[in-house]
């Protein structure tokens, strides 16, 4: 298998010995089917134990290991040496505070998924709990791409928007509520638009589509914000011109 | 140190950790669950799982055919109350995911689809695409967040647990973030933390899979149960280990070696069936033990393939078509893709046998309850005797959530039979104790062992000795090389000396861990003198039912081998038969 040298220019910050962030330049020989994760496996079996990012299932799914490749936010499983040039920047999620070397602090964005209600809510009487509710292949469709964030943050790195205003709520967590308010069995879209219609939610997007481009699972969390801008709309649009009809 | 007192201390915050935590919250919110976990809920290692969950729903299936299909394919180590009980809650469970918004895959009609899998007689995995895992982890955490009772502790990795008079009273954990410690205590702790496939060198286990739960029951004092039985997935990627999971073959892929030809027939397995028309319970849908058997056997005979990876044989997805692979196997297809470059469209792909699953684990009863007071363990890193000898796929997604919910209710009981059950002084002392290890281990300035070397070492004695198939040379040779290790894991240095997410620390941490169990492995595998489900011994090749159809258990003993015990095993009503996986008899 074909080897070749890369050169790792990598973002180091250790908040207790550094005053600010510095690059530390690493050659890591590379097979060329590694993942940029595989490199930096490497650095830290081999040339540098203290070097901290985050990572585990090497598969895409878990979301662990987000960071900024060349400027990029990628998975760095998902990157590969193949198709990198010979020098390759890694720096952690761009627009997250940093906590050590390639790791963020997640508070602001786990904070947010809690206020988003992402979870069923029902209203009346509970569903029989030996009965499953029926759902058309089409209506799962509906919503089913947007179940499909993995919450690796690469879109908060990405957005224009959350750079400026840490306040918005951001594309992932509106995509995750669109999610429910899409989902057939759902009966909370009401709590959640007035969560997401306020100053900090769907309306502060300005609508760059950054977030959808990023996104490693093809998730499209701008078509996500455009369409609850829409509800949104409607939605005032009955509550202020036509009182009286069920919202 | 800080001190926070809680009710119930949950570690592992997957699928298992999960349930339990929504079913304490939802018993009692009064009841403050305090759930740790070494990395954020949605990083949990049930995220990977791919191909679903068992559970009877169709007019066709019965309770007693998932209970017989799961108790052969466990080859009759399975305790037969605990899987009794489990195909009564199954379908509960799955309903109970499907009204907490878990976007199952759906038939025409609207209800739930059901795929076929290994060993199974009927069609009865629910499943998401093939991302059954992620999307479970998912609705489990989302439904979660949703209840104040439950306080999570995210990036804080469990050091030890707490215990006084024979009963647990806490943990004592590290905060990545800060390298504060924590002394959590509590009325009862629950484990869920997953299984130990980072022992091999070769796992479709994420990084974190490195059996912390288990090894702190072990050092506590807790028995680990058929800890010899390590599940091979028979179709893992090359060079990664990543799963293609059974969804594949259920879906009607199959298995071929350099010849084109179809090999399993040549296992007990045939006769072959038609391409594209999956039979269940035979061929490709054999159980997994006896897969990962056949590309053992087919590689000595020099049958295999090939690869810049090492041996493979071929699975063969192309007559499926494009459009089913991507509706039912994206991930599949963007993983074979992505990282061996083959496109299952339009090649076939290179597998091989994986280290996936552990069956044994710390020893609980149908309840979770541990032998000491107030802890419990669920998931994989208990060992419930749901699985036996060979755990069937997608049996284990839902052995986490019909366990979670039970040991969580049992706990609940616990506490409020026994308020006034934390601990004093004594816990006190014994979390000093453990934080002073770790401390003098980061502080440790000199030694010539590296962390990864060792940690290689471990892995390749695993894989030499207690492989597929393991003989008592091999294996005496194990235990002798991780008992060395287990000395020389002394002079290893942490050269990372930050407080801040220090993963060199936690490696190190990890690895100890790692070592522990590893021991236990080789010792169960020494111990048991037959060949059953996934234990397989050269020297012992037939099934001993007479006597070894019995549990091992496992306990350690400081300095030395562990010591090795046996437990019998329940059983109710089917007794020992031949595990027929032939075309013939499945009519």
């Amino acid at each position: 298998m074909s080897n070749r040298v890369l050169q790792l220019e990598i973002m180091r910050y250790d908040p207790e010995q550094d005053a600010e962030p510095a690059y530390r330049t690493y050659s890591v020989p590379c097979q060329e089917d590694w993942a940029i994760l595989d490199a930096l496996n490497y650095i830290k079996e081999n040339l540098d134990t203290t070097l901290s990012y985050r990572w585990s299932c090497h598969m895409m799914v878990c979301g662990s290991c987000g960071m900024m490749v060349n400027g990029e936010p990628s998975l760095t499983c998902k990157v590969f040496v193949r198709d990198l040039p010979d020098r390759v920047r890694i720096e952690p999620l761009a627009n997250f505070p940093i906590e050590r070397d390639l790791v963020v602090v997640l508070d602001d964005v786990m904070e947010k998924m809690q206020r988003a209600q992402l979870h069923i809510i029902r209203s009346g009487e509970a569903k029989d709990p030996s009965s499953e509710h029926e759902q058309s292949p089409a209506a799962l469709k509906k919503f089913k791409q947007y179940t499909m964030c993995i919450n690796c943050m690469a879109c908060y790195a990405a957005c224009p928007q959350y750079a400026l205003d840490p306040e918005f709520i951001g594309p992932a967590v509106l995509a995750l509520a669109h999610r429910y308010n899409l989902d057939s069995r759902d009966q909370g879209r009401a709590q959640r638009l007035n969560l997401l219609a306020d100053h900090d939610g769907a309306w502060n997007c300005s609508f760059v589509g950054a977030c959808s481009e990023v996104c490693p699972k093809q998730v499209d969390p701008a078509a996500a914000i455009q369409q609850m801008k829409i509800e949104a709309s409607v939605e005032w649009l009955k509550q202020n011109l036509l009182p009286g009809m069920p919202s | 140190m800080e001190h926070v007192k809680t009710d119930i201390v949950i570690v592992g915050a997957g699928g298992a950790g999960l349930r339990a935590a929504i079913a304490i919250a939802q018993a009692n919110p009064e009841i403050d669950v305090s759930l740790i976990s070494k990395v954020y809920p949605m990083r949990s290692h049930t995220c990977a799982a791919e191909g679903g969950a068992a559970g009877v729903k169709r007019a066709d299936d019965s309770l007693e055919m998932h209970f017989n299909d799961t108790v052969s394919g466990g080859d009759w180590l399975c305790d037969q109350d605990v899987v009794d009980y489990f195909v009564q809650q199954a379908p509960l469970e799955l309903i109970q995911l499907e009204h907490w918004g878990c976007p199952w895959s759906r038939d025409e009609d609207g209800s739930v689809a059901v795929r076929p899998f290994g060993g199974m007689k009927k069609k009865r995995t629910w499943y998401a695409a093939d991302k059954s895992g992620f999307h479970i982890l998912h609705t489990l955490f989302q439904t979660s967040m949703q209840f104040p009772s439950i306080k999570r502790y995210d990036e804080f990795f469990c050091l030890d647990l707490v215990h006084e008079n024979g009963r647990c009273t806490g943990v004592v954990a590290l905060e990545m973030r800060s390298g504060k410690f924590f002394h959590f205590e509590a009325a009862a702790v629950i484990l869920a933390t997953g299984g130990a496939g980072r022992i091999f060198p070769f796992t479709t286990n994420g990084a974190i899979k490195t059996g912390d739960g288990m090894a702190m029951a072990y050092r506590a004092g807790v028995a680990l149960k058929d800890m010899e039985f390590v599940q091979y997935h028979p179709t893992g990627l090359p060079g990664t280990g990543i799963l293609l999971t059974e969804g594949c073959r259920g879906e009607g892929g199959v298995l071929v070696n350099r010849h084109g030809y179809r090999y399993l027939q040549d296992y007990g397995m045939g006769p072959e069936t038609p391409i594209g028309e999956p039979v269940l319970k035979t061929m490709e849908l054999g159980p997994r033990d006896r897969l990962s058997q056949a590309f053992w056997h087919e590689q000595k005979k020099g049958n295999t393939v090939e690869t810049q990876w090492g041996d493979c044989i071929l699975m063969d997805m192309r007559h499926l078509g494009e459009k089913r692979i991507n509706e039912r196997l994206p991930l599949v297809r963007e993983l074979a893709t992505s990282y061996v470059g083959v496109d299952p469209v339009k090649d076939p792909v290179p597998v091989r046998p994986v280290v996936h699953y552990m069956m044994g684990g710390i020893d609980t009863n149908i309840d979770g309850e541990t032998s000491m007071a107030g802890l419990y363990a669920i998931g994989e890193t208990a060992c419930g005797s749901l699985n036996g000898a060979n755990r069937l796929g997608s049996n284990s997604l839902t052995e986490l959530l019909v366990f979670g919910k039970r040991a969580a209710q049992r706990a609940i009981e616990y506490i409020a039979a026994d308020a006034d059950s934390q601990g004093g002084a004594g816990s006190r002392s014994q979390a000093e104790t453990a934080v002073k290890k770790v401390r003098e281990l980061l502080q440790r300035q000199t030694g010539d062992e590296s962390l990864a070397g060792l940690r290689r070492e471990m892995m390749n004695s695993l894989e030499e000795g207690a492989g597929i198939y393991r003989e008592a040379a091999g294996l005496e040779k194990t235990c002798r090389t991780l008992a060395e290790l287990k000395g020389r894991f002394s002079n290893i240095v942490v050269h990372d000396k930050s407080n801040v997410f220090n993963t060199d620390l936690q490696q190190a941490l990890e690895l100890q861990n790692m070592l522990d169990i590893s021991e236990t492995v080789s010792a169960s595998a020494l111990a048991r003198e037959e060949s059953r489900g996934a234990h397989q011994r050269l020297d012992f090749p037939g099934r001993d039912d007479e006597n070894c159809l019995r549990h091992s258990l496992c306990w350690r003993q400081e300095g030395e081998q562990p010591s090795m015990a046996w437990l019998d095993v329940n059983i109710t009503r089917s007794h020992p038969g031949v595990r027929d996986y032939s075309g013939e008899t499945q009519a």
